[in-house]
């Protein structure tokens, strides 16, 4: 029997990593995320998994890349500065295609910021934050039960491609208490990565070209497999070939936007026949979703476009969305970065209108509202 | 020579260090100590961060990880606490261990987790070409120093038993037979287990201060290492200002991975053939 409790995002993060299959949990302490740590740390041993508390943030990825390869899924939860020092190995699980979930709590920055206010900047950290072209996911629950939604299928997707995923989301959404409607255990789906079935001629990189996934040997089982983040063949063995590293950074990049059809999510709501379009996320989507409904109501064609897959950026669909729009609007917690992507995808289609708040508030609904009147007239 | 040959993954050879270059007397000393413990090949697992000495793992033929510069030890950390049969060994140089990767070592030694750490400490930045190290002596060049360094270098061997690892031995390149018997000791502790290995490069840190080739080197790290057994009983004057080798601090602790086995035992619910879909997931039930 599904079974409904009231609890906050962070928590229901963690129950969906735990029902996903997490065995593996490393972390540091950093507001807001730091609940997932402490579930972790007193759920994980009960089924026999690992927590480990570590030195820093560059520890608490390299620890999960490391418990990965083991074969068990692993997770860290963390917010933007503990976000910012995750890069570096961020990429070189991207390079070496070993499954990690990371958490980000956003908070507002840059620097120490406002560890305890809501904030959307991480948008574009998620995506280029480490150097070089990388593939990588991520995701924006947009409420508390998708908060074990979106986390499970973080553990999904991080299996099927081999990336690293990551769930974004904002003090708000962790911190926010709202009751949720939990699936028997049984009905989730849970997806885990694709192994050979021997070790002999087990070339551990071999795979499609165009965007394959190739087979994961869990470490200590008599595969004896090199992992560099250096470019490197088939075989995993370091390569400074041309060719070589260009064919591996293009599939690479192809295993996401082969998929975008299948990796996108998002919601809609009265698109039919609107005239101002508003796209957001995460806990502005909250707020911007009470304003599209209001202005419905005054007789205004407004419709929501909601992201659940922020990465890669569902192009197409935006593009169908905006088709007829007078204008799109864009209001996240910060400056504008999710509004960069909209202002390349609708074009000269429409205006986009971006509409950043970066006081550590959440938008209140006739912010949004106002802005949706503004571009009615 | 059949039985240390099978460690090797004979197929990457040649190495791509220098002429020279001491890593290949460390990296000959480690496998030498793996065939006398005649270890299982699929259960040993070798990390190794970035830098000269990190490329040893890649010849190895056991499960190996060559990682990011400083983090071997958080990514071994990783694979040890998942997977605690496995013997995890790391390979690492004194830049990448006690500079960039100083936080995860001393965190390492504290935790006491059952990881052999090998420090290749050849005084200086090989790979970026001869910049100085934590490790470059006082008034000594180096590319990025280029009036004398006018740091003071760590004692390795103190830092890690200050630190909390529960064997710390100090060998050279020179000292080969040596070199074996400490990293053979190291890999039967249970705990954190530190080797520092002195060797040479002739490349970047002999040409730079004009010590000479790898046999000047090989020289110069003789004289400057007392046997720590001998220095005992030999007269101050004797011993000052040389570095001690042998086997320096030993002192068995329990071990990260079984305290936290215990944990899991205390907690662990006791129903059967569970896996990640069928959970007890409920906070606070007990």
């Amino acid at each position: 029997m599904p079974s409904a409790k009231l609890m906050q995002g962070n928590e229901a993060c963690t129950i969906g990593a735990l029902v996903a299959g997490l065995e593996f949990y490393a972390g540091y302490p950093i507001t807001p995320s730091t609940e997932i740590a402490e579930l972790c740390s007193e759920e994980l041993p009960k089924v026999g998994g690992k927590f480990v508390q570590m030195e820093d943030e560059i520890g608490s990825i390299a620890a999960i890349i490391g418990a990965s390869l083991t074969g068990k899924k692993s997770m860290t939860a963390t917010s933007g500065p503990g976000f910012s020092l995750m890069q570096e190995s961020l990429g070189y699980a991207s390079e070496t295609e070993v499954p990690v979930v990371i958490i980000n709590v956003q908070r507002m920055g840059p620097s120490t910021g406002m560890p305890t206010s809501p904030a959307q900047g991480d948008v574009m950290q998620a995506r280029w934050g480490t150097h070089g072209d990388h593939p990588v996911i991520a995701l924006a629950p947009g409420n508390v039960k998708e908060c074990f939604d979106l986390t499970v299928r973080a553990f999904n997707l991080a299996e099927e491609y081999r990336v690293p995923v990551i769930v974004l989301t904002d003090e708000v959404i962790g911190h926010m208490r709202e009751k949720v409607l939990l699936p028997d255990w049984e009905d989730v789906k849970v997806v885990d990565r694709a192994r050979p079935t021997a070790p002999g001629g087990y070339r551990p990189y071999e795979a499609d070209l165009d965007g394959g996934v190739p087979l994961m040997a869990p470490f200590g089982q008599g595969y004896r497999w090199h992992v560099t983040g250096l470019f490197h063949d088939e075989t995993g063995f370091p390569s400074g070939k041309a060719d070589v590293a260009d064919r591996l950074l293009r599939r690479l990049d192809r295993k996401i936007t082969k998929n975008e059809k299948v990796i996108r999510d998002y919601v809609t709501e009265s698109v039919e026949d609107c005239e101002i379009l508003v796209v957001s996320f995460g806990s502005s989507a909250m707020s911007a979703l009470s304003a599209v409904r209001r202005a419905r109501r005054e007789g205004v064609k407004a419709g929501m476009l909601r992201l659940k897959t922020i990465w890669p950026f569902p192009d197409e669909v935006l593009k169908d969305l905006s088709r007829n729009a007078k204008a799109v609007l864009v209001p996240e917690m910060n400056l504008g970065q999710l509004a960069y992507e909209v202002e390349r995808t609708v074009g000269c289609r429409a205006p986009v209108v971006r509409i950043g708040k970066v006081n550590g508030d959440l938008f209140r609904p006739d912010e949004i509202h106002d802005k949706i009147m503004e571009a009615a007239k | 020579m059949s039985d240390i040959l099978k460690y090797f993954r004979q197929d990457r050879l040649p190495h791509i260090w220098c002429p020279g270059c001491g890593h290949g007397t460390v990296t000959g000393a480690l496998v030498r100590a793996i065939a006398r413990l005649k270890l299982d090949k699929n259960k040993v697992c070798v990390v190794s961060g970035i830098g000269c000495s990190s490329r040893a793992p890649g010849y190895l033929d056991f499960d190996t990880l060559h990682t990011a510069h400083g983090r071997a030890l958080a990514f071994a950390t990783g694979i040890k606490l998942a997977r605690p049969d496995l013997k995890v060994i790391v390979m690492t140089g004194d830049g990448d261990c006690t500079a960039i990767g100083g936080n995860h070592f001393i965190h390492a030694a504290r935790r006491n987790i059952d990881i052999t750490t090998i420090v290749m400490n050849n005084n200086i930045y090989g790979m970026t070409s001869g910049q100085y190290s934590p490790m470059t002596p006082k008034g000594f060049l180096g590319t990025t120093a280029p009036y004398g360094n006018p740091e003071r270098t760590f004692d390795l061997c103190k830092l890690a038993e200050a630190a909390g690892a529960t064997y710390v031995a100090r060998g050279t390149s020179f000292h080969a037979q040596m070199l074996i018997d400490l990293i053979e000791q190291a890999l039967t502790h249970r705990g954190f287990s530190v080797v520092e290995a002195l060797t040479q490069c002739p490349t970047y840190f002999g040409r730079k201060n004009k010590v000479g080739g790898a046999v000047e080197l090989l020289e110069w790290i003789k004289e400057r290492t007392v046997n720590a057994k001998a220095a005992a009983v030999l007269p101050p004057e004797k011993v000052a200002g040389k570095l001690l080798i042998g086997e320096l601090h030993k002192n068995p602790q329990p071990e990260f991975c079984d305290e936290y086995d215990k944990i899991i035992a205390q907690v662990q619910r006791k129903f059967e053939g569970f896996r990640g879909g069928v959970r007890g997931c409920e906070q606070n039930s007990d």
